[in-house]
């Protein structure tokens, strides 16, 4: 063994086998399309659909405007304190893609995962300036020449001129993406912005062009623990060992007795994004993309036999059909149900905390020290910082009232205009006063109070509780 | 279990190589990571060169470089970050400063941006200067006045508590307030002062009623007033409010007061501070007793 070992040494690092997808027509090729013209369209014009909020308020649909502390989405607009709405956003987003795993298996992965997306834009890329696979093959083992330059150096300007186009797409997200473009035009971008087109630019040109299914395999956390969502009734992209095996080649003509359908034409490996062999089984590394699919049918089609060798099937039904019984796909299960009731609950909580989001909040603080003041007429003064948290896209004025004490006066620190029934708080902002509540002295060293906000033109208020201190404890 | 094949070993239920090391029967088998992870490793590597490089890092045994160590080309520390960083909030310091030196108190008082930062300009300086004896919260202690209540000795709009801050009370500065209210154990015997601390007591009590008391319009009234509502321009102290200052309220200390008066100094504070840092104490301390 270990002179075994000195003469042929362990590799414990193995070098990347580069890709060279073959191109394939078929449905799942032309769904792959579709989808990633729509998830490109997204995300490039998303930030410059507009939307009125009123004057001074953005008018980006779409906007998470850091500075300001502000998230925008259509009708929806998001305090920093309500960060449990993203959060909820976030856990309904995850529960709908265990959902769609457990249904049917790595669907986001092989259509819609922006690093599937982008692998695809940019393979597409290289078979415009160096052809489909085998081209591409002699192309990459052929030396340094000429031809070789061009159609190398095209793909990665074209590769580069994409990545850009994606970071520059991304910021705009974050700011007002009109102004941001003509900052752009004028060389005159923050260093925050540009830093992160930068990094962006860098990441999509090394994710897209070099790192491809890599990043599937040995970074992304999600497809390692896909398979927690598997089971038995889950839809999985299938070769049918039954039918196809043995395999071997196969003359037009002759008989298919003893023969399995699979005549070994490697076509599945060729067209397979991740580089590997389906009929093996269900491998980690597949990203359910459905290629292979589309490369047998063709095939199957070509020599007469019925499509499907490859298909999305569930083990259950393989094993129905092995033992010749009714066919039975069973997608709608304990699993999915009780994702389902999850994502309709969490959905309903979401939906119903939006429609009842208040549009104005009252914090009010007492002051520490000193907690109580006792004036010359024998009366007691509380002071307190109050925070109107006006979320509405018009500056409002409020009227402020106090319950609970006896001989009471408000007053408003500062501003001599100011008074208890007409504050004023600028659109989408925080109005801060500091007011002294001048009352007599109650029994209770400890006395509830109640502070009441009202809008004035619109009857919208809010309540909350505090108390009046009268002396020492 | 396994088998040799061209020096390797397989084994036979995964078909995968093993890296021949063995435990208890079990192989251990070999997934190669990827090569670019070494890659990875490197590239970290080297940049962690460039911060050698752009940043301070090694420690130097002479000392030459910043507090003994490499400079970086960037010359960066985060001692110049901060001093950075506070040139900002100093320079904008200075723009208020300027401001307040040229601004009227009732000027400020219209504009709610520039009195917001005089009111936090003067907490902040009440604190470093004013706590020791006025309490965090200008509440005040026996002997030293709450500045939060509606009762001033020396007057509480803004332009007499700026007074007060500049030149102080009993500071012995020139332009300093001044009242000292005799030692009457001299001038009065016991019975005397005991009818006058009554006197003084029921004044407190019958807050409209303004009887008449010889004994107290002979010695009081020329400073406290004819009804003992006290005088801001002398700072004698209003009698008939809920506010005591040296006594608690109570006979016996009153006719203590009356007999032997005890008088705090307040210093001075035009040659400690600078006007603008005066003019926001004012202001500050003007906030706290909610009066216009």
């Amino acid at each position: 063994m270990q002179e075994s070992l000195e003469k042929n040494p362990l590799r414990l690092f193995s070098e990347q086998k580069i890709i060279f997808p073959k191109r394939v027509w078929g449905k799942f090729r032309k769904i792959k399309w579709i989808i990633m013209t729509c998830t490109l369209f997204v995300y490039y014009f998303a930030p410059w659909i507009r939307w009125d909020r009123g004057p001074q308020i953005p008018n980006q649909a779409i906007l998470i405007d850091m500075p300001n502390r502000r998230a925008y989405f259509f009708f929806i607009e998001i305090w920093p304190q309500e960060i449990y709405f993203l959060t909820g956003i976030l856990i309904f987003l995850a529960v709908a893609l265990f959902l769609s795993t457990s249904l049917v298996g790595r669907a986001w992965c092989g259509y819609a995962c922006p690093q599937t997306v982008w692998t695809d834009l940019f393979v597409w890329v290289e078979r415009i300036f160096q052809g489909d696979r085998n081209s591409r093959m002699k192309l990459s083992n052929a030396p340094i020449s000429f031809n070789k330059i061009w159609r190398k150096l095209s793909t990665h300007i074209a590769w580069i001129v994409i990545a850009i186009l994606t970071g520059g797409a991304w910021v705009f997200y974050f700011n007002d993406a009109p102004t941001l473009l003509e900052q752009i035009i004028n060389f005159d971008v923050p260093w925050s912005v540009l830093s992160w087109i930068v990094v962006l630019t860098f990441s999509t040109y090394l994710m897209a062009g070099f790192a491809r299914e890599q990043v599937c395999t040995y970074m992304c956390p999600y497809a390692r623990f896909q398979s927690a969502m598997f089971d038995r009734d889950t839809l999985i992209i299938s070769y049918d060992e039954f039918r196809g095996e043995p395999r071997g080649k196969h003359k037009a003509g002759d008989s298919w007795e003893n023969k399995g359908h699979c005549i070994n034409c490697t076509e599945c490996i060729q067209v397979c994004p991740m580089g590997i062999d389906i009929r093996q089984g269900l491998q980690m590394e597949c990203i359910a993309c459905g290629l292979c699919i589309d490369a047998c049918n063709k095939i199957m089609k070509k020599i007469n036999l019925p499509a499907g060798l490859i298909r999305y099937d569930t083990e259950k039904n393989k094993g129905r059909r092995f033992r010749n019984e009714k066919e039975k796909k069973s997608l709608l299960r304990g699993r999915t149900y009780s994702y389902l009731s999850i994502l309709l609950i969490l959905s309903a909580a979401i939906l119903y905390m939006l429609l009842n989001r208040s549009i104005l909040e009252l914090n009010v603080l007492h002051d520490r020290n000193p907690l109580f003041v006792k004036l010359s007429n024998g009366q007691i003064r509380n002071s307190y910082d109050i925070k109107i948290l006006n979320k509405s896209f018009k500056s409002k004025k409020y009227s402020l009232s106090i319950e609970g004490l006896k001989n009471l006066k408000i007053k408003i620190q500062g501003i001599e205009s100011l008074s208890s029934n007409n504050l004023p708080v600028v659109a989408n902002s925080v109005g801060h006063y500091r007011i002294f509540l001048i009352a007599d002295k109650n029994k209770e060293v400890r006395k509830k109070v109640i502070f009441n906000i009202r809008e004035l033109d619109d009857e919208i208020s809010d309540t909350v509780e505090n108390i009046f201190i009268s002396g020492k404890y | 279990m396994s088998e040799k094949n061209n020096n390797k070993e397989i084994d036979k239920i995964t078909g995968q190589e093993t890296t021949g090391h063995e435990w208890d029967g079990l192989k251990e088998l070999n997934t190669p990571a990827p090569r670019w992870w070494i890659w990875v490793f490197i590239v970290t590597v080297i940049w962690s060169v460039g911060y050698w490089i752009v940043y301070p890092s090694w420690p130097t045994l002479t000392g030459s470089g910043y507090r003994g160590g490499t400079v970086g080309i960037l010359d960066w520390t985060q001692y110049k970050k901060l001093r950075d960083n506070q040139k900002e909030i100093l320079d904008i310091r200075e723009n208020y400063k300027e401001f307040f030196k040229a601004t009227s108190f009732d000027e400020i008082l219209k504009d709610k941006k520039s009195y917001t930062y005089a009111v936090a300009g003067g907490k902040a300086a009440f604190r470093d200067n004013c706590a020791t004896c006025h309490g965090s919260g200008a509440a005040g202690a026996k002997g030293y006045p709450n500045l939060n209540d509606d009762d001033w000795l020396w007057g509480g709009n803004v332009e007499q508590i700026y007074s007060s801050i500049k030149y102080g009370i009993r500071s012995g500065h020139d332009e300093g307030k001044y009242s000292e209210m005799p030692e009457f154990a001299e001038v009065l015997n016991d019975e005397q002062i005991n009818e006058l601390a009554e006197y003084i007591l029921s004044l407190n009590e019958n807050n409209n009623q303004s009887s008449e008391n010889t004994l107290f319009a002979d010695n009081c009234a020329a400073c406290h007033g004819n009804n003992g509502e006290g005088i801001q321009e002398l700072g004698a102290p209003n009698l008939r409010d809920n506010i005591w200052f040296y006594s608690s309220g109570d006979k016996s200390s009153i006719i203590s007061q009356i007999k032997k008066p005890k008088h705090g100094i307040m210093p001075a504070w035009e040659d400690r501070l600078d006007d603008p840092t005066i003019r926001m104490l004012a202001l500050y301390i003007h906030s706290l007793s909610a009066s216009q």
